[in-house]
């Protein structure tokens, strides 16, 4: 890979280029990268913030809500005085404000069944940080058919999951619906308006989702995909499982 | 005496840290059963992995298990 660095940029990123792992190579490969964000809120925040910073060409970033009060407490890519703005321009000029270098793209809209293929092809790799079961389950389907790695966090109460999904990388290996088959039932699995969330948690999962967006674009370390990260804030007990893939999922098992 | 012989052999396993004795045999779609989960709101890990759904009705615990139900959440 050419290795096309301004001179501002070698400073500018100079702590990764130190790392063996990184170095320029890396650093190019994190700017030519395309990551889109779906969902500018909790994990949203810190994921734009964070990819910003580390220099990710391009950052799409989708969501059709505007910044309201009560998301304050956690979604510290917004502020007070941004109040009503909608959340995709806010997170841009949050993430512009750290790193005028990387190129926001501002989807102001929902994703769809009738969006979310295009959307997602024009994308290297996708982050999930949505707020609601049906999106969830339409980005983690349109990732396995137009063959994009996903990297899902969530986040309720002092709880948090994060996984990555890339059956298209590895015949053993899941996608989202090897873990959770089908939505829940309507209004039976509570949101964070519903049951709250301590707003560092979101900032942690966030995090840690951006650090494995960075892992699997640089292709550095242990990729968390055909494994489950488990946070119990409460317990400060963190653990990761196996999960393979099921033969019998309707998306990418042996039948699908 | 009679009532001895028939009771069903009891199973010891750790479900989310402690310590339980349940009627053997049992799958994993039977422990679901018996604690009255709905499947659709719950994976279930077994020995550090990821039971697949379509795997509950033919996994069949032993003793020593370590069993953890994780709670499906989708809040960003």
């Amino acid at each position: 890979m050419e290795i096309n660095l301004t001179e501002q940029e070698i400073v500018r990123y100079s702590r990764h280029i130190l790392l063996g792992e990184v170095g320029g190579t890396g650093q190019a490969r994190l700017k030519a990268a395309r990551v889109l964000l779906v969902g500018a809120g909790g994990l949203g925040s810190p994921l734009a913030l964070y990819l910003a910073a580390a220099g990710i060409g391009t950052l799409g970033i989708v969501d059709d809500d505007r910044v309201d009060l009560s998301n304050l407490q956690r979604q510290v890519a917004h502020s007070t005085d941004r109040l009503g703005m909608a959340k995709v321009r806010s997170a841009a000029m949050a993430a512009q404000a750290i790193n005028p270098e990387t190129r926001i793209e501002a989807h102001e809209t929902r994703l769809t069944a009738a969006n979310a293929a295009a959307l997602i092809a024009a994308y290297d790799l996708v982050c999930d940080g949505s707020d609601n079961f049906p999106t969830r389950f339409l980005v983690a389907d349109a990732c396995v058919a137009e063959r994009r790695t996903l990297v899902s966090a969530a986040v309720l109460r002092f709880e948090g999951q994060l996984s990555v999904f890339k059956p298209h990388a590895g015949a053993d290996l899941p996608c989202y619906r090897c873990l959770y088959p089908e939505p829940p039932p309507e209004g039976e699995v509570p949101s964070c308006a519903e049951a709250g969330v301590l707003g560092a948690v979101t900032g942690v999962m966030g995090t840690l989702q951006a650090t494995e967006v960075l892992k699997e674009i640089l292709g550095i370390g242990d990729s968390l995909a055909g494994c489950l990260l488990l946070w119990d804030a409460l317990a400060a007990r963190f653990r990761t499982v196996r999960l393979p893939r099921d033969p019998a999922c309707p998306v990418c098992g042996r039948e699908a | 005496m009679l009532q001895t012989e028939v009771m069903p052999p009891s199973l010891v396993l750790t479900l989310n840290g402690e310590s339980r004795s349940l009627d053997a045999p049992l799958t994993v779609a039977g422990l679901i059963g018996r604690l009255g989960l709905d499947t659709r709101k719950v994976a279930v890990e077994r020995n550090e992995a990821i039971v697949p759904r379509s795997a509950y009705h033919e996994t069949w615990l032993e003793p020593g298990d370590a069993l953890e139900i994780v709670h499906f959440i989708g809040g960003g």
